[in-house]
């Protein structure tokens, strides 16, 4: 088998990707897009927010381009530099500016984990002027209607030094994300994974108990993904308590006691 | 056919020939007192048991008939007699007296040996059960230990025995645990103190009419953990059988339909009340290990008490909801009635299932409010003793209604803290490591953070003064450790191209050599990305010529780091007992140095006593949420953590060398100082994970932080 190489910004997707809708983000989302105002999605981690960039991106029919920020990403990683290519310097784009360019839509996940010095260069394209400079080559990219920017931020963090900044912030429309109820998340993990709503519920279960425990020895509960990889290694047979061992309580504790702790919650369950 | 009991003449018979009575003169009279009261299986058991230790010495027989019941209630028939066992072996091996001792210190025996073998200690457990019991839905619980081996519940806490050894097995016996909390989780959450119980007990016999009730409650509260909890409830089935032998109990067809009718989905106290008059005490099945008891006395307060606060809590929480939605609505809504109240609706999301909270939705004239994450916990816990919201707790409460002061009092409990059930402002809980057991004890320590008031006086003047010469020359050397900005070069990204490094790049391609791709510079700001903080030690122990070293050095420290532009903090600790120990903020990271900066440094007093440990955990956490590329934590104190209780010697010395080595795993640089006019021997183990210096005079310390300064930021 062979895979094919596709450039991002020629990355259509073709298949609708299921993204089960919990209010009005569509709506939203279209309208900021329409408007050409760039969005930020707050939540917490692993509860949709990816999918439902991917879901907007088809919806659109406009590629996606996804970077994940961490703390050495640079301003240069988002807009692009020169390299030396044949004895000559070359101007190569990052995905930022790729995205301007092809009228892509940029998604910048966990913006706060990317240095603040970086975080800077997505103001101008985030207010009215949406343009993009590029100091190095001494260029000003502007932005088509096309063009999208959507950032991500997981408030939970609670870290002063992981807070967004306003002046960042201030730019954006937010849309909030949250786990969906209970019966909405088990549709959820039955549609990705064929598992039966019985289990499902259970899952949907231990996520809450996990989630209330948030604060009281759990930094953060079950999201939706983890109860979506512990349902798929159901799916192949793993018993449902040790599914819930190495999926979800391994990911989100490294405290034995937690840990067995959890373990006695999954075991009442299931 | 159960045989009879035996009668009193009986047993004296029987004893009289184990003791030798007519020889020994012991009274079988006392002893065949308590056996009387037994069935007749328990007076077998210890007559057989006591028979048996009569063979190897009649007065050791005697003591233990005397002290079996009180051994039957803390253990079960296994130990018991392994119990007995000990005690004749202590008798062959060492004499009569140590053998006695053993049968007398019956309290030491169950806690050391055969409870170690495969009992399960509270102690040990409490940090998953507690976790455990959080998980489960509705009121956050705490759990404690019983006073008697009996478990219960007062409906906020779960009180357990120290101990539970029925099984062989330690696994099973902490099941046992598990099922214990469950179903004390089960009786609070499902609603049997709900029951009138008053009105039901009420009648010539309550003892019986307690015991009744507490075995449909049973029934119904299992049916309720079965659905809830499938997996316990079969583990709690296999309990069940392990722990009791006749285990096929036959039941009439009345019965039959009682369970049936307390088991369905729906069912509530009020058929628990209906089904009393369908039963007859004669029926009722022996209560199981996980069950413990209902002790009325210790419910009735509480729930008062938390109700009637709750209830505060709540309809104040509606007043200042209902300000919010008037703000927002200030444009439509024109005139506003102060005098009249405002009511909420509740809206129920039906899902037969249970009320769970999340389906819970208050309105106000008409419109969805937000329930902010303090208002659903109260909700939640109102809900679990009511089954709603009761209609009167949804007026928010009027102006000056309640004086909130009076349930505060309560809440400072510095107890109540260490379960983690309620986070008090500014209250935050730490682990402490126990070598001998080579495990954290969870949540142990209770830390608050206060402040110091400032003292205004010649202190800062005088000391600047009287170390002008030293001021000086230190001022020289951090100057030199400043940095600058470097252009660095031959880099392989950068913000420019290396022009240099192209043309020779071009001279080797050009000469058939490989072209480098380091062609770049780079601007890097030698910023020094440094931040320390100070931890003084206020102990008691610090009076005098300690504390006046440790402000002096303080006061030279902060005028020169001031040269380097470093981020830098100061924290006093001082404390007693786990549960207070106290923090003092002298300079926060975001704080300037300043003149109220310096009169606090000025106030530093001796407190307390030291420990050590919690204190470098906190000052991690701290640190944990500063952005630097190197972080310093400094100890300034004399050396002995020492506290009130057990924080004495080694256990606390381990504690403080664990808790540098957690600093120094999150990439913190613990180095700490010692003010002492003679080095201790056990400095070297406890600081290994750390460095350490010990001095005796003041004017070394800023030199000596000078010294850390040039090895760790350059
Ligand atoms: N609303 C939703 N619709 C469909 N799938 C979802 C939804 N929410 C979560 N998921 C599932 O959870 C997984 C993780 O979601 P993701 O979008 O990666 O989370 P995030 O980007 O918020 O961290 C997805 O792969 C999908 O399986
Ligand atoms: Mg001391």
């Amino acid at each position: 088998m062979q895979s094919k190489a596709l450039k991002p910004e020629e990355y259509f997707i073709k298949d609708e990707p299921y993204y089960q809708t919990v209010g009005d983000e569509i709506a939203i989302f279209e309208a900021a897009y329409r408007q050409s105002l760039p969005i930020l999605l707050k939540g917490p981690t692993g509860c949709g927010k990816t999918r439902f960039m991917e879901h907007m991106a088809w919806r659109l029919k406009r590629p996606l381009i996804t970077v994940s920020c961490h703390d050495d990403l640079t301003a240069s990683d988002l807009v692009g530099r020169f390299l030396i290519s044949g004895g000559e310097t070359v101007w190569v784009d990052g995905p930022l500016a790729r995205s301007v360019r092809h009228g892509a839509i940029c998604y910048l996940d966990e913006i706060v984990e990317a240095r603040k010095d970086t975080t800077v260069v997505i103001h101008p394209l985030a207010d009215d002027r949406r343009v993009l400079p590029m100091e190095k080559v001494g260029e000003i990219l502007e932005a088509t209607p096309e063009f999208c920017l959507a950032i991500s931020y997981n408030p939970g963090y609670q870290s002063v030094m992981k807070d967004l900044k306003q002046s960042t912030r201030q730019r954006f429309v937010a849309l909030e994300f949250d786990y969906p109820d209970a019966a909405l998340e088990a549709e959820i993990i039955i549609k990705e994974t064929g598992i039966d709503t019985a289990t499902a519920n259970l899952l949907v279960k231990f996520a809450h108990m996990t989630r209330d425990l948030k604060g009281s020895g759990l930094d953060e509960g079950a999201s939706t993904r983890l109860l979506v990889h512990a349902a798929k290694l159901i799916h192949e047979g793993i018993s449902p308590v040790v599914a819930c061992k190495t999926a979800i309580s391994q990911a989100i504790t490294d405290d034995a006691d937690m840990m067995v702790a959890m373990h006695e919650l999954s075991s009442s369950l299931f | 056919m159960p045989r009879p009991t035996l009668t009193f003449e009986e047993i004296i018979e029987r004893l009289d020939v184990y003791f030798d009575a007519e020889f020994t003169f012991i009274k079988s009279e006392d002893a065949a007192e308590l056996i009387i009261k037994q069935p007749r299986s328990i007076q077998d058991f210890i007559l057989n048991l006591c028979k048996r230790i009569s063979a190897t010495n009649e007065e050791l027989a005697f003591q233990f008939t005397m002290n079996s019941i009180r051994a039957l209630e803390a253990m079960d028939q296994h130990m018991v007699e392994a119990w007995a066992m000990t005690a004749t072996d202590n008798y062959d091996r060492k004499g009569l007296t140590p053998a006695m001792i053993v049968i007398r210190d019956l309290d030491n025996y169950v806690h050391t040996a055969h409870v170690n073998a495969c009992g399960a200690v509270l102690d040990e457990e409490i940090s998953i059960l507690l976790p455990f019991v959080q998980g489960l839905s509705g009121r956050k619980l705490k759990i404690a230990e019983a006073e008697d081996n009996h478990a219960y519940t007062d409906t906020e806490t779960i009180f357990l025995p120290a101990i539970t050894a029925l099984l062989e097995e330690s696994k099973d016996n902490f099941l046992i645990y598990k099922a214990t909390v469950a179903f004390h989780w089960a009786q609070i959450q499902f609603g049997t103190f709900r029951l009138p119980f008053d009105e039901v007990l009420d009648c010539d016999d309550p003892v019986t009419q307690l015991k009744k009730i507490t075995a449909l409650e049973t029934i119904r509260l299992e049916a309720c953990i079965k659905r809830e909890l499938p997996g316990l409830y079969r583990d709690m089935q296999i309990l069940k059988q392990k722990t009791t032998d006749n285990n096929e109990q036959t039941h009439s067809d009345n019965w039959q339909n009682v369970v049936d009718k307390l088991s369905a989905i729906d069912a509530c106290v009020n058929d628990t009340l209906h089904c009393l008059e369908l039963i007859s005490d004669k029926q009722l099945p022996d209560s199981c290990c996980y069950q413990g008891v209902l002790k009325l006395d210790q419910v009735t307060d509480i729930m008062q008490k938390r109700i009637e606060k709750e209830k505060a809590y709540f309809r104040i929480a509606l007043s200042e909801l209902a300000k919010e939605s008037l703000k927002k609505n200030k444009e439509t809504t024109e005139d506003t009635d102060d005098n009249e109240t405002t009511t909420f609706n509740i809206k129920t999301r039906n899902d037969k299932q249970q009320i769970s909270n999340s389906l819970v939705e208050l309105e106000l004239e008409g419109e969805l409010v937000a329930i902010p994450d303090h208002v659903k916990e109260l909700m939640t816990s109102i809900i679990v003793d009511f089954g709603e919201i009761p209609p009167e707790h949804l007026h928010a409460a009027g102006p000056g209604e309640y004086d909130l002061k009076k349930y505060e009092d309560e809440m400072l409990n510095p107890d109540d803290v260490w379960q983690g059930t309620y986070h008090e402002e500014g209250a935050e809980l730490y682990n402490e490591w126990n070598f001998k057991r080579q495990h954290y004890h969870k949540n142990w320590c209770v830390l608050r953070e206060l402040e110091i008031e400032p003292k205004y006086d010649d202190f800062v003047e005088d000391t600047l003064d009287k170390h002008k010469g030293l001021l000086k020359s230190l001022r020289h050397t951090f100057e030199i450790l400043r940095g600058e900005d470097k252009l660095l070069k031959r880099q392989v990204y950068g913000d420019d191209i290396d022009i240099d490094a192209l043309v020779e790049a071009y001279a080797d391609v050009k000469s058939g050599m490989e072209m480098t791709d380091r062609l770049f510079t780079k601007m890097h700001k030698e910023e020094r990305n440094v931040a320390v903080m100070f931890m003084v030690d206020m102990s008691g122990s610090t009076k005098g010529w300690i504390n006046d070293a440790e402000r002096e050095s303080l006061i030279l420290l902060c005028e020169v780091i001031q040269i380097l532009g470093d981020r830098f903090a100061i924290y006093g600790f001082s404390g007693v007992t786990r549960t207070r120990c106290e923090l003092y903020k002298i300079k926060a990271f975001d704080e300037e140095y300043n003149d109220e900066i310096k009169g606090r440094i000025s106030n530093i007093q001796p407190k307390d006593y030291t420990r050590m440990g919690v204190f470098i955990r906190h000052m991690t956490r701290i640190f944990n949420g500063v952005d630097a590329s190197t972080k310093l934590l400094i100890t300034i104190s004399d050396g002995k953590p020492d506290d009130y209780d057990t924080y004495r010697g080694e256990y606390g010395v381990e504690d403080t060398r664990q808790a540098l080595y957690e600093a120094h795993r999150d990439g913190i640089h613990p180095y700490c100082i010692t003010i002492d006019e003679e080095a201790r021997d056990y400095l070297p183990h406890m600081y290994g994970a750390a460095n350490y210096s010990v001095i005796d005079d003041v004017t070394q310390l800023p030199l000596k932080v000078s010294d850390i300064y040039r090895k760790l930021t350059t």
